[in-house]
């Protein structure tokens, strides 16, 4: 209550019959953040999402959003929220424009349709009905609709889910701008590079705990600082000899690949050499990469985001 | 909140403006004409009006089980302006095909002289909030679409038959009779008859109107508390009993009928007039 943060989560639990979605969530947004709920489907993303939406109650924990509980302060909390859900439905003889000027006119303050449809390349898609949108054009809607108050606060659940590369592009592109409007946004998403490209800081979440929560820069320097190489070479050799040069933490293999882990890689791609020509060996491929927010979600809990 | 009303009736029109004319029609053709129609014209209003009781509850559900009003949750509109406007929408959506109905009585049915349409106005109207209501506490208190359609088709069937807006009310067995005094169709379709044909005016009416009034509001009410925006949220057992109180206003009217036997009296003097004119109109030519 007295920290200030825009949106406060503390303890979350949830179950849905015999699941348990949520154990124990906490964590806490800044204004003009842009927060993201990283994590596999099933992770508890939505459940918390929703509940800081007010369209689920918690078994147990609190939360609060610009000092307002969801629940409780009914039509206040409302004005100052926006939402896009995971799947937005609308009827299917509604016209877009329609859509837009029915929500705003739910709002005492609201921008006007056209600047929406304007901002979000759905102009000529105005009297369209929604049975005839593109998924891209649906989600692009489900966006503006959220935006159609002005919140201060917008919450997005799976924003790009199923989009083009493309329209993906442009709906970061809206999120950057809202970023410069001072508004404070929480993502959920299962997509690790949208986590590391937007987002100002990321919790990780999983099973229904978060199990990591910093700036993507943060989350990847705490996996001990190891950048991967990747080396392909003429003659195979044994583990052991590479996992002795300097710098490398650790060594596996993988297919055809030698996976060199080190914290200090020039040191290593020099011995790594010295020792190839020592050997009579060649190499024939190499690549380094640097830790994703992957590489960290597997180090935490041994499975891969992307399943 | 009013915008919100007056928006949802603007989309309204586009799209369900045609089944609401079908289903006027349909209860027209239906009727053999001829010089009866100052009786039969308010057993069809009637079923246009109690129309309505359908059309909203499904609709609801529908949007229900889409997920389409979840989506309305996260805004500021609340329970009572989402069933309000349903309400309203319905209305102007139903009020065209009464003024066709009679429009057609008249001219091609040669309908006698317009009873006192000021009671037909307001019997009307009041008659739309209340049996739309009525399809709203369905809607609110059932889980699924079948589970709508079910119990719809159950009132429906008995509002259809047991009230006289299909066979004339003096027509059924007296054992019906009794049981159909209870029922708050029965009482829109003699009140509808007596203003067309013994042009009774509003005061006389007032105990149908006042309970048709009251079943409105308890309704209305209870319909609002019960909303459910989510599919999965699961009605509590109470919550179904609350709404057959509703039907208190009627029960009440059903227990004085019974003693008085008003509402027999002016049904078979109503139905006696079919016959009458027919003679008359004979003579003259």
């Amino acid at each position: 209550m007295l920290s200030g943060a825009t949106i406060e989560v503390n303890n979350l639990t949830k179950r849905y019959g015999d699941v348990e979605a949520l154990r124990g969530v906490s964590f806490a947004v800044n204004e003009g953040e842009v927060f993201g709920l990283l994590g596999p489907n099933g992770a508890g993303k939505t459940s918390t999402v929703e509940i800081l939406e007010g369209l689920r109650t918690p078994d147990s924990g609190s939360v609060s959003v610009c000092g307002l509980d969801p629940q409780s302060s009914g039509a206040e909390f409302k004005y100052a929220i926006g939402a896009a859900l995971q799947a937005t439905a609308l009827p299917d003889k509604m016209r877009v424009e329609e859509a837009l000027d029915l929500f705003g006119s739910f709002y005492p303050r609201h921008r006007s349709t056209k600047d929406l449809l304007k901002r979000f390349g759905l102009e000529d898609k105005r009297s369209a009905f929604y049975a005839k949108l593109s998924g891209g054009q649906k989600q692009r809607l489900a966006l503006a609709m959220a935006l159609v108050n002005d919140p201060q606060v917008v919450f997005l659940d799976e924003p790009t889910a199923g989009l083009d590369p493309q329209v993906r592009h442009e709906v970061y592109g809206i999120i950057e701008e809202l970023k410069k409007d001072k508004k404070t946004v929480l993502i959920t998403t299962h997509y690790i590079e949208e986590a590391e490209r937007i987002c100002d800081r990321v919790a990780i979440v999983d099973h229904g705990k978060v199990i990591a929560l910093g700036t993507p820069r943060e989350l990847k320097q705490r996996s001990g600082a190891v950048t991967r190489i990747s080396v392909r070479l003429a003659k195979p050799e044994t583990n052991g000899a590479l996992s002795s040069l300097e710098g490398v933490a650790e060594c596996r293999t993988e297919a055809d690949d030698y996976l060199l882990y080190s914290t200090r890689v020039p040191r290593t791609i020099v011995a790594l050499v010295k020792h190839l020509e020592e050997q009579n060996n060649e190499l024939v491929s190499l690549e380094i990469s640097a830790p994703s927010l992957e590489d960290i979600f597997l180090e935490l809990t041994g499975r891969r985001l992307r399943d | 909140m009013r915008l919100a009303m007056r928006n949802r009736a603007f989309f309204f029109f586009s799209l369900i403006m045609p089944l609401a004319f079908l289903f006027g029609y349909a209860g027209l053709f239906r009727r053999f004409g001829g010089e009866a129609m100052l009786f039969v014209l308010p057993m069809v209003l009637a079923l246009t009006v109690m129309g309505t009781f359908w059309g909203l509850s499904v609709q609801l559900v529908t949007f229900r089980e889409q997920g389409i009003l979840r989506r309305f949750r996260v805004t500021p509109v609340g329970a009572s302006a989402m069933l309000g406007s349903s309400l309203i929408s319905n209305y102007f959506l139903t009020l065209p095909t009464i003024v066709i109905e009679f429009y057609i009585s008249r001219s091609l049915f040669h309908m006698a002289g317009l009873g006192n349409l000021l009671s037909v106005f307001i019997l009307v109207t009041i008659g739309i909030v209340t049996f739309a209501s009525l399809g709203l506490i369905v809607a609110s208190v059932t889980n699924t679409m079948q589970e709508t359609q079910i119990i719809n088709q159950i009132i429906w069937f008995v509002f259809l038959f047991i009230s006289g807006a299909t066979i004339p009310f003096p027509m059924l067995p007296r054992m019906v009779q009794k049981v159909a005094v209870y029922l708050p169709a029965t009482y829109l379709v003699s009140g509808l008859q007596r203003a067309m044909i013994e042009r009774t005016n509003l005061s006389q009416l007032g105990a149908y109107l006042a309970s048709l009034i009251g079943c409105a509001l308890i309704a209305f009410i209870i319909s609002a508390q019960l909303f459910r925006w989510e599919p999965e949220a699961k009605v509590p057992r109470q919550a179904k009993l609350w709404a057959v109180a509703a039907i208190i206003p009627f029960l009440l009217l059903g227990v004085w009928e019974n003693f008085n036997g008003d509402l027999q009296k002016h049904a078979m003097n109503n139905l006696q007039t079919i016959r009458e004119p027919y003679t008359l109109e004979r003579i003259e030519h």
